[in-house]
């Protein structure tokens, strides 16, 4: 299986990588770590004429902290992410995300940026970028402009990217203290695709109460998906397994899941239903300081 | 169709080729070097059977082009008996890590970069270390020991230098 042939450029610097998208025209394509866009070129699914390489530009891989943001730069790698010991002590939702894709050689090259840019609804970032409530830095030839992730997303395998425009940052809002989150994901081995998968990021206020709740879906559905009215449910309550089970429910009815290769519907459903109560229990712990 | 010309390092020599944008790094290594240690399973980035290393991360090379290898040192199994056979190597002989062979150029490139992050994993820090590759033969039982037994005497060595 050898990709259609096309020309292959490595620009050096942001501004020569926004002109040549725009000098090639719709053909030409972003390659980041290429562990999407890679297999569907060999598939033939993806021709593009041209490939633009960024991994050659300085200034797009990177985790810190700052302006209240923890800011990660869009060709950051997710085994840089499992191995950030920031990313290990603050944000256990990154960590647990980040191992469950794929595999070790793949994440070697696979990007956060990459990961969200594609718009698979089967990809494990977006659900964990909708619990934590991110938004996104796009750059483009007018300069830089900023995206809600609930907003990035607008149909199946789409995103609000332009041609000519490249995700260069995810800045997700510090959480505040006694904050925790976590990723479960159910794949039918390691390495696939979920057959279902939720992400969830909470925050406890002073009385215990929940005051921050994001609840994020994979693969049920066209889109990734915030569970709202499970979101709407918890937040004020205090911690307890019948809100967790009510959350749970509201979730699988908010998913959209279809039959396939991975399961029916309904076994999708059953999923979320279960997955929302795990990742609250262990989101909870984490913010509680239990684990 | 647009051709590069490429240079990198190999098992540490220098290599200088021209090639097609679209020529995958394992097709290069096999066909053009004739390096064919490195073997082609699925060839969809599922088995790890092609596995090399790339600037000493473990990157399937059915899954990258040679031009993205331009300015990197590969490195293939080919390139890991020095003056004898590496620990990892004579892991997998001593431990009976292998039966028809196949996998076994992957696991151990896998498994080189493993023990570097890690010199002394755990039995389920290995399974979830090799996730990446597939073994038909083994049941796994036996790489498992064969990474151990390397492990060992990688530590070993490291000690005796010290």
């Amino acid at each position: 299986m050898i990709p259609p042939s096309f020309d292959y450029a490595t620009p050096q610097s942001l501004s020569e990588a926004i002109a040549l998208l725009h000098q090639h025209g719709s053909e030409a394509k972003v390659l980041a770590g290429g562990h999407s866009l890679i297999p569907a070129m060999r598939l033939r699914f993806a021709e593009p004429s041209h490939l633009i390489d960024i991994s050659g530009i300085a200034g797009l891989s990177y985790i810190r902290e700052s302006g209240g943001f923890l800011r990660i730069g869009a060709m950051t790698r997710e085994v840089e992410l499992e191995d950030s010991e920031l990313i290990q002590s603050n944000y256990p939702i990154l960590l647990d995300t980040a191992k469950m894709i794929a595999d070790p050689q793949v994440r070697n090259l696979a990007t956060l940026g990459g990961n969200l840019a594609h718009g698979d609804p089967a990809n494990d970032h977006p659900a964990t970028m909708l619990a934590l409530r991110a938004q996104v830095e796009i750059t483009g030839q007018g300069g830089k402009r900023t995206v809600p992730i609930d907003d990035f997303f607008p149909d199946f395998f789409t995103t609000v990217l332009e041609h000519g425009e490249i995700l260069t940052e995810i800045q997700i809002p510090i959480p505040p203290s006694n904050s925790g989150g976590t990723y479960l994901k159910i794949e039918r081995k390691v390495g696939d695709y979920a057959v279902a998968a939720v992400a969830a990021q909470v925050s406890l206020g002073a009385d215990g109460t929940f005051q921050q709740v994001g609840l994020g879906l994979t693969n049920v559905g066209p889109v990734p998906i915030r569970a709202v009215r499970s979101e709407d449910s918890l937040r004020g309550q205090r911690p307890d397994e019948a809100l967790y089970a009510q959350a749970g429910q509201l979730a699988s009815e908010d998913a959209d899941p279809g039959d396939d290769l991975r399961g029916s519907a309904d076994y999708k459903r059953s999923l979320i239903r279960e997955l929302i109560k795990r990742a609250l229990r262990r989101a909870v712990d984490h913010a509680q300081g239990r684990s | 169709m647009s051709k590069h010309t490429i240079s990198f390092t190999l098992n540490g020599d220098s290599v200088t080729q021209e090639v097609d944008s679209r020529l995958l790094l394992v097709h290069l290594l096999r066909d053009d070097l004739q390096k064919t240690g490195t073997h082609i399973g699925c060839d969809t980035s599922n088995c790890g059977a092609c596995t090399v290393l790339l600037d000493s991360r473990s990157v399937k090379s059915c899954t990258v082009f040679a031009a993205q290898a331009n300015g990197k040192a590969v490195e293939t199994i080919e390139g890991m008996e020095q003056d004898a056979l590496h620990p990892l190597q004579e892991g997998f002989h001593e431990e009976h890590g292998l039966q028809c062979g196949f996998c076994t150029p992957g696991m151990i490139m896998r498994a080189k970069e493993l023990l570097k992050k890690n010199p002394n994993p755990t039995e389920e820090e290995i399974r979830w270390g090799i996730s990446g590759n597939l073994c038909r033969c083994t049941g796994y039982v036996n790489i498992i020991k064969a990474i151990q037994y390397a492990a060992n005497k990688l530590n070993e060595q490291q000690k005796e230098a010290a």
